[in-house]
């Protein structure tokens, strides 16, 4: 159907390349693409897979340090590999907008948002100023900022992400666009912000009927916004086909498997016997930063060998729990006991065995790693520190670590964090924690930073560690089929104080807590149909931040 | 109170803290400096009566301690003391009263050198700071052209020069072969305002010499180092000029830095250009400053150190209170 309408981009056989080390090396590798007028294309795939060089090359631009080598791209017939600097310039911001995966980078800091919602209808005299802050303002309405004709008028670190990544969609808006760019608008938000933002993106595309090309790795956000969508893997294209069609019938075996990662699902384990004592069990915690209170009150158990899933949104005071379990953030009131042991409170008072029995994993491997030091002496310095081991015995106990975490030894012991990818780092993070012999570990949003296979590899090998070891994980996350997958039980937080608790089972069956059945709700489904849905069943106003703020 | 009000004030007292600090160490280095005053003036030939006495009437025979906190309390009175070296002989003796004339004090000497070397300072930092500026924003621009190249390379060659080599080159082109300013910048305290420019010229070129260089690759590099933030790729992809992504987009989020790099340089126009003072004939505070240590006229020494300080401080405070001013996060609170 979309094929009978007047065809806005097209690249033919378009060859990329990045350089690193002195050599260029290729990013995209002959991809085509179509887009026609008012038509909204997804693009997916892993990190690396050339999405984002592939939608910026689209707009005729490149990054520092790459470049396009061969191919043509075409937007409403001009050449854009060839066109000269200024005639891009008189495209971009123009007819082709771009919104970035973080507007909190993406505005400058230096100027109010009206001001640089202006700029492109100014600087390319598509209206006066003051004709565009009118229309700004207009744009702010259409698109539900809260208090709109005062909204533009705040300095970005005044206005919360999931509004900036709104007033950045207006912004592309400014001077009506026939494409705009969607470079993973909502990656960065949490999933009460994400729905409401899709829904305001969703809707103001097609108010004005812009093509729009929708990039993301979200295979369930894709299917709400795309008509149609294509898979890209290491620069080259999969598949391309309409999105029902797509998510009905995958054709190709790597499409089936980005896919397939939502199946993985652990059994619940039985409960726990009621007078088992349990490994810890955090009671009454009331803690602050300086005078700023940030939990209050919050009580729950974790038992021997089961995983406890803590969710919320940002600011609801996850981690700040897990720093007062491991004594980093003292707190002011209540207690954490240790198998009926109370600990000190700051981890400066505890003994280097109660020190051992809580470890940490972190979200971000990149930086939880010593860039300096070799994965061995990573792995080897809590073993030397907590089991006392040295020489030759702390070099076979190393080995064994890394055997435990599917890394060969020989290969690994040596090199640097920097020569390893996302997922072996976070599987040496997760050594490093198993090499003090705990009982009980912290996940602190583990896979939130890697792509979707490989977090579900990690996924696995924590369920068989827990299995073989018999460990108690305490599972920090805002991601719900994370919980869905190897929960037992589950901790739903809201605003430094627990609002739900009990078995994985209870929580996922109505009835919830108001807030669990929107953070449940707000989660994007595979069915292309399921915001659309959503929206006719609760009306915009019950959706996402709108409906918290009214709790 | 408004968050910028409040990290003024705090920076206002770690300053006047820190001149306190500065000013022990002054006291402590100026009085370990070897020789003595009542012996350099009186020579070889001087009784031990006679040193005493020139000793007592300075109070150099009180502990240093006490000197110490006498001189701060005349220091905070505005009364920066009397010049040994400019007091006449006779009120050594006691008979001062009768020879008409009061003995000059440090204030009389100081004041119009200093007015000096602010003027220079000022014309030089005139010159110097919009050139930087201008250089530095067009060496971003044109990065790893030939221009940005020249630029560089030029600035560096002349912050490497010695500044008395500096100093002659210009006075061969300037003054020599093409006679369009004066050599010699003797300036009176009676002369006008356009003859005294005039005079200042030569010294003042020199010293832009020296400083453009730091300023404008500090410019250029605390501009380039933001080309790769999300939000200035943002303002390329709306099909700005390269121009007004650098200035309007990329120039107000690289301020602070800049600042500083300025306030160091304008510190230095102050306090470090006896060598350009020396080859112009300049009568600035650097002289007087080097001509006091030789004859060990400590009230005169101590109290060019204490400006020398004074000065450091106001500046970097100011580069402080610019750059948190240059910061929306700071100037507009959530």
């Amino acid at each position: 159907m979309t094929d009978e309408r007047q065809t806005l981009v097209e690249i033919r056989d378009l060859w990329i390349e990045g350089r690193s080390d002195e050599e260029w090396n290729p990013i995209i590798n002959g991809v085509d693409l179509t887009l026609h007028k008012g038509e909204v294309l997804g693009l997916i795939g892993e990190s690396g897979a050339g999405k984002s060089t592939l939608g910026l090359a689209s707009m005729g631009y490149t990054r520092d340090g790459v470049r396009i080598s061969k191919g043509s791209v075409k937007f409403d017939g001009i050449e854009l590999t060839t066109a000269s600097a200024a005639k891009k310039r008189a495209l971009l911001g123009k007819r082709i907008a771009y919104v970035a995966q973080s507007a909190a980078a993406s505005f400058n800091p230096a100027h109010k948002l009206i001001d640089q919602h202006t700029e492109a209808p100014v600087q390319h005299h598509v209206s006066s100023k003051s004709e565009a802050v009118a229309d700004g303002i207009e744009l702010y309405r259409r698109l539900r900022l809260p208090n709109p004709d005062e909204i533009g008028f705040r300095y970005p670190h005044q206005v919360s992400g999931g509004q900036l990544q709104r007033a950045m969609t207006a912004m592309a808006m400014s001077c009506r666009p026939d494409l705009i760019i969607f470079d993973e608008p909502t990656t960065a938000l949490d999933v009460t912000t994400q729905i409401e933002v899709l829904a305001a993106i969703r809707d103001i595309v097609e108010q004005f009927d812009t093509a729009a090309i929708y990039i993301t790795h979200d295979l369930a956000v894709v299917a709400q916004m795309a008509d149609r969508i294509k898979v890209l893997l290491k620069g080259d294209e999969v598949e391309t086909a309409e999105t029902r069609e797509m998510l009905s019938t995958p054709k190709e075996d790597y499409t089936k498997s980005l896919w397939a990662v939502r199946s993985f699902q652990r059994p619940a384990k039985p409960a726990p016997a009621v007078d088992a004592t349990p490994v810890i069990s955090v009671q009454n915690i009331t803690a602050a930063y300086g005078k700023m209170p940030v939990l209050h009150d919050v009580s729950f158990d974790i038992h021997a060998g089961r995983t406890v899933a803590v969710v919320g949104e940002s600011g609801s005071g996850k981690s700040t729990t897990a720093r007062v379990i491991t004594g980093l953030l003292p707190q002011t009131d209540g207690v954490i006991e240790y198998r009926g042991q109370p600990l000190p409170a700051d981890y400066r008072k505890r003994d280097r065995n109660q020190l051992r029995q809580a470890q940490m994993i972190y979200q971000m491997a990149d930086t939880a790693l010593n860039p300096r030091k070799s994965i061995g002496e990573i792995i080897g310095r809590p073993v030397e520190f907590y089991m006392g081991l040295r020489g030759r015995k702390k070099r076979e106990r190393v080995r064994e670590l890394l055997n435990e975490i599917e890394l060969e030894p020989d290969q690994f012991i040596h090199r640097l964090p920097s020569e390893l990818s996302g997922g072996q780092k976070q599987r040496v993070g997760i050594a490093r924690a198993l090499a003090a012999e705990p009982e009980f570990i912290i996940c602190d949003e583990v896979t939130s930073a890697l792509d979707q296979l490989v977090a579900e590899g990690i996924l696995k090998l924590l369920a068989r560690l827990q299995d073989e070891l018999g460990l108690s994980y305490m599972f920090i996350t805002h991601d719900l089929a994370t919980v869905k997958a190897i929960a037992d039980e589950v901790v739903v937080m809201k605003d430094g104080h627990v609002v739900e608790h009990g078995p994985k089972d209870d929580m996922f069956r109505p009835p919830h807590h108001p807030y669990t059945d929107l953070l449940l709700s707000s989660v994007p489904e595979m069915d292309p149909d399921w915001l659309t849905n959503l929206l006719a069943e609760r009306g915009v106003e019950n959706i996402g931040d709108a409906a918290v703020d009214k709790m | 109170m408004h968050p910028v009000l409040k990290i003024v004030i705090q920076r206002l007292f770690l300053g006047l803290l820190t001149l306190l600090v500065v000013s022990i160490v002054i006291f402590i280095a100026v009085n370990s400096l070897p020789g003595d005053f009542a012996q350099a003036i009186l020579g070889q030939s001087a009784t031990p009566e006679a040193v005493a006495a020139i000793r007592k009437d300075l109070g150099l025979d009180q502990p240093a301690i006490t000197r110490y906190f006498t001189w701060l309390g005349d220091m905070v009175t505005g009364n920066l003391g009397i010049s040994f070296a400019q007091a006449n002989f006779a009120s050594f003796v006691g008979t001062s009263a009768e020879s008409g004339s009061g003995p000059v004090t440090v204030l009389q000497q100081i004041a119009p050198r200093f007015q000096n070397t602010m003027f220079l300072a000022g014309v030089t930092a005139v010159i110097a700071v919009p050139l930087s500026l201008l250089l530095g924003i067009l060496a971003a621009l044109f990065r790893n052209s030939v221009f940005d190249k020249v630029a560089n390379v030029g600035a560096l060659s002349a912050v490497s020069s010695p500044e008395f080599f500096l100093a002659y080159v210009l006075i061969l082109f300037l003054a020599v072969l093409n006679p369009v300013l004066p050599s010699l910048s003797n300036i009176y305290s009676d002369m006008g305002f356009g003859e005294r420019l005039l005079r200042t010229l030569l010294p003042a070129l020199t010293l832009t010499l020296m400083v453009t260089a730091q300023m404008m690759r500090m410019t250029r590099a605390a501009i380039i180092n933001l080309l790769a933030s999300p939000y200035i790729e943002m303002a390329r992809l709306k099909g700005l000029s390269p121009m007004r992504v650098i200035v309007k987009h990329a120039l107000p989020n690289a301020l602070a830095p800049i600042i500083n790099v300025i306030a160091l340089n304008l510190a230095y126009l102050i306090t470090g250009v006896v060598v350009v003072e020396v080859v112009f004939v300049y009568p600035g505070i650097g002289q007087l400053f080097v001509d006091s240590v030789k004859i060990r006229d400590i009230p005169v020494v101590q109290a060019c150190c204490l400006i020398f300080a004074g000065a450091y401080i106001l500046l970097n405070l100011m580069a402080d209170v610019l750059s948190i001013i240059s910061n929306p996060r700071l100037r507009h609170p959530k």
